[in-house]
C-alpha cells in the first residue's frame, strides 16, 4: 500500500541530498579564500606535528639514518622490552612522578591562596603593584631563572651561602647536592609561575556576585568565613578545570628547566623522561630506543588527560576537551 | 557596599597587606640583587655580598662583556629571531584563527580536532628532530622559528576573540564589497588590538627565550642566541657540566660579569612588559576559560 509513497519519499530524499550537496559545494566555492587562508597553517601542523607522529614507527625499527624509515629493519617491541627491563627506566619513571607530585601538592594550591589574598585587598594601587611584581618572573626564560639561582647559590661567593655563614651555618653545595635538587626545582617553579597562575583565579573571583558577600556579612560571617563559604565555592569549577589541565600535563615537567639543573652528581634524582630521551637519542644516537621512550611517555600523557577529563565530567563539571 | 570596620577585619587587612608586600618583594629581590651587583665592582660585591643599591658604581662588567663582539652578535641573532619569528607566527596564526572563526566553514570541526589533537599528543623529540633535519633546517636560524610556527593555544585564543566580534561588522563590510582578506585586515584586525598585542607578546617572549631548540638544532656556535650564551657563561663556567667534566684550565668569569649577562638577557622582556601589561590579563583569560 505504502510503496508508491515510499518511493516518492525516497525520490524526494535523493533530491534533497543532491541539493544539499550542491549547496555545500557552492558554499565551499564561495569560501575559497578562507580555505586559502587555512592552507599555510594546516601545512605547518601536517609537516611538523603529524609527520613526526608517523615517524614514531621508528620505535619499532632499528632505525639507521642513511636507510630512512622505509629501509630500516623492523624489530617489533624489542625497544619497549628493553625499556621495561632497564632499572634506569624505573628510576626515571619514579623521578618524573615525584616531580609531578611536588607540582600537584605543593605548587598547585599556591596561586589559589595568593589570589584569595589579593582578592581581599581593597587598595587598588597596592593590588596592581603586587600583581605587576609577581607576574614578571613568568616572562623570564628557565635559563635566566636557573642562572639567577646559580649566582645566588654558588659556594664561591653566592649570597645564600654567605648569609648561612653569617648566621653560623655550614655552607651548602646546593647545586651539586642531590638532596637539594627537588626543593630547588619546586622553589623555582613557584617563583616563576605562582604569580602568573593567579590571573585566572582572580578573574573568576571578580565575577562573584557581591550580594552574596553582603548577605553573608548580614549573617555575621567573618572575612575568613566569607572566603571559605563564598569565594572558594564560587571558583570551584575553575579550580577543577585547572586541576585537570595539570594532571593532563603529568609528564610535561619542562625539559629545559630540568635539563638546566641536571648534572653528573644529581642525575639519580633529576633525570626525567625528556632529558633521558635527549641523552640516549641525540647524544648517544640511539634513535629508535629513545623514540620508544618518548612514545611511552606520550601515551601515558594522553591516557591521563582523558582520564582526568572523564573524572571531571563524572563530577558534574564541563571538562576541557 | 557597607564597609566592614570591625577590629578583626582591620587586623585581617593589615596582615594580608604585609604578607603580600613581603611576597612581592621576595619575587623581585633576587633580580634587583642581580641588577645592582652587575653595576658594582667585584670588590664591593665580595665585601658586602648583598647589594641592593651599589655605592661603588662601575660599568666594568658591561665593558668586559661587550669587549668582544660575541655577546653583541648573540643579541643581534636573538633580536632578529624574535622580530621575524613573531611576525611570521602572528601572520600564520591570524590567518588560521580567522578562517576557523567563521562558523559557516565546512569541515571546521574536523580541522579544529586536527589541531587540538596536536596539543594532546605529538611525535616527541626524536621524530620531530628527524623532520627538522629532513626539511633542511639544521644549523639555520629558521630552525628556531619554522618548527614552532603556530602555538595551538595562542591560535585558539585569537580564534575565540575573532568569534566574539559582532557578526554584523563583517556582513556590512562584505556588502560594501570587501573580500575575505579585506575583511580580515581592514575590519577584524583593527578591532582586535588587545588580542593581537597579547599574543604577539607571548610569541615574542617565547622567541626571545628560545633555548631548547637552539641546542637541538644548532651545532654552530656562531648562531647561538643569547640564552645559550648565557647558559654557557653562567652555568657551565661554574665548573659543573652536564657530563660531569670540570673546566679548570679557563678561569671562571667574575660574579659581576655573570650578573651583567643575566641582565642583558632579561632586559628586552622587561622593556616590553609594561606597555603590554594592560592587555595580557584580558587576552590570556579569553583563551583559557572558553574552549
Amino acid at each position: 500500500m505504502n510503496q508508491p509513497l515510499d518511493i516518492a519519499a525516497q525520490e524526494q530524499a535523493k533530491i534533497d541530498k543532491a541539493n544539499l550537496k550542491a549547496e555545500r559545494f557552492r558554499r565551499i566555492k564561495r569560501n575559497k579564500l578562507i580555505y586559502i587562508m587555512l592552507l599555510p597553517g594546516l601545512l605547518y601542523f601536517l609537516i611538523y606535528k603529524y609527520i613526526p607522529m608517523y615517524g614514531l614507527i621508528i620505535a619499532f625499527q632499528e632505525y639507521k639514518p642513511y636507510q630512512g624509515i622505509m629501509g630500516s629493519e623492523w624489530v617489533g617491541f624489542a625497544h619497549f622490552e628493553r625499556l621495561f627491563s632497564e632499572p634506569d627506566f624505573w628510576n626515571i619513571f619514579a623521578n618524573t612522578l615525584i616531580l609531578f607530585g611536588l607540582q600537584l601538592v605543593i605548587f598547585f594550591p599556591i596561586p589559589i591562596i595568593l589570589s584569595l589574598m589579593l582578592n581581599e585587598v581593597r587598595i587598588h594601587m597596592f593590588k596592581r603593584t603586587v600583581q605587576t611584581l609577581i607576574y614578571i618572573p613568568h616572562f623570564m626564560s628557565w635559563v635566566i631563572v636557573v642562572s639567577i639561582s646559580y649566582v645566588m647559590l654558588t659556594l664561591d661567593g653566592g649570597i645564600v651561602n654567605e648569609l648561612l655563614q653569617v648566621f653560623g651555618f655550614e655552607p651548602v653545595n646546593f647545586l651539586l647536592n642531590p638532596d637539594w635538587f627537588r626543593p630547588m626545582y619546586i622553589l623555582q617553579v613557584i617563583w616563576r609561575e605562582a604569580g602568573w597562575g593567579t590571573i585566572i583565579f582572580l578573574a573568576a573571583m571578580a565575577a562573584v556576585d557581591p550580594q552574596l558577600y553582603e548577605a553573608a556579612r548580614m549573617d555575621g560571617a567573618s572575612r575568613w568565613r566569607q572566603m571559605w563559604h563564598i569565594t572558594l565555592p564560587s571558583i570551584r569549577s575553575v579550580i577543577i578545570i585547572l586541576l585537570i589541565l595539570k594532571i593532563g600535563d603529568v609528564l610535561e615537567l619542562g625539559f629545559e628547566h630540568v635539563y638546566l639543573l641536571l648534572n653528573a652528581s644529581n642525575r639519580d634524582v633529576a633525570e626525567i623522561f625528556d632529558t633521558y630521551v635527549y641523552t640516549t637519542g641525540l647524544q648517544q644516537g640511539q634513535f629508535s630506543y629513545s623514540t620508544a621512550v618518548g612514545f611511552f611517555k606520550g601515551i601515558v600523557g594522553l591516557v591521563m588527560v582523558m582520564f582526568a577529563n572523564w573524572l571531571a565530567k563524572k563530577a558534574g563539571e564541563e571538562g576541557v576537551y | 557596599m557597607v564597609e566592614d570596620k570591625s577590629l578583626g577585619s582591620r587586623i585581617f587587612n593589615y596582615t594580608n597587606l604585609i604578607i603580600l608586600a613581603i611576597i612581592g618583594l621576595a619575587t623581585v629581590l633576587p633580580f634587583v640583587h642581580v641588577v645592582a651587583s652587575s653595576f658594582t665592582t667585584s670588590a664591593e660585591l665580595a665585601a658586602k655580598q648583598f647589594v641592593l643599591i651599589p655605592t661603588d658604581w662601575s660599568l666594568a662588567a658591561y665593558e668586559y662583556i661587550f669587549s668582544t663582539d660575541t655577546l653583541l652578535k648573540s643579541m643581534m641573532i636573538s633580536i632578529g629571531v624574535t622580530v621575524l619569528g613573531t611576525i611570521w607566527s602572528m601572520l600564520l596564526s591570524v590567518l588560521t584563527a580567522y578562517a576557523l572563526s567563521r562558523r559557516n566553514l565546512d569541515g571546521r570541526r574536523l580541522i579544529m580536532f586536527f589541531i587540538i589533537f596536536t596539543i594532546l599528543f605529538n611525535g616527541g623529540m626524536i621524530p620531530t628532530f628527524l623532520v627538522v633535519q629532513q626539511t633542511g633546517l639544521m644549523n639555520t636560524l629558521a630552525a628556531l622559528v619554522i618548527p614552532v610556527s603556530i602555538n595551538a593555544f595562542n591560535m585558539i585564543i585569537l580564534k575565540t576573540f575573532f568569534q566574539n566580534l559582532p557578526a554584523g561588522l563583517e556582513e556590512a563590510a562584505k556588502i560594501d564589497g570587501c573580500s575575505d582578506f579585506g575583511v580580515l585586515f581592514r575590519i577584524v584586525l583593527p578591532c582586535s588590538l588587545p588580542a593581537i598585542a597579547t599574543i604577539s607578546l607571548f610569541y615574542a617572549v617565547t622567541y626571545w627565550n628560545t633555548y631548547m631548540h637552539a641546542i637541538l638544532y644548532l651545532n654552530n656556535a656562531d648562531l647561538w642566541p643569547v640564552q645559550v650564551l648565557l647558559r654557557q657563561i653562567v652555568v657551565l663556567a661554574t665548573g659543573i657540566s652536564y657530563d660531569g667534566a670540570t673546566y679548570t684550565d679557563v678561569p671562571p668569569p667574575e660574579q659581576t660579569v655573570k650578573m651583567a649577562v643575566i641582565v642583558v638577557a632579561t632586559i628586552p622582556v622587561l622593556l616590553v612588559y609594561p606597555f603590554l601589561q594592560k592587555y595580557f590579563a584580558k587576552g590570556a583569560l579569553l583563551g583559557s576559560i572558553k574552549e
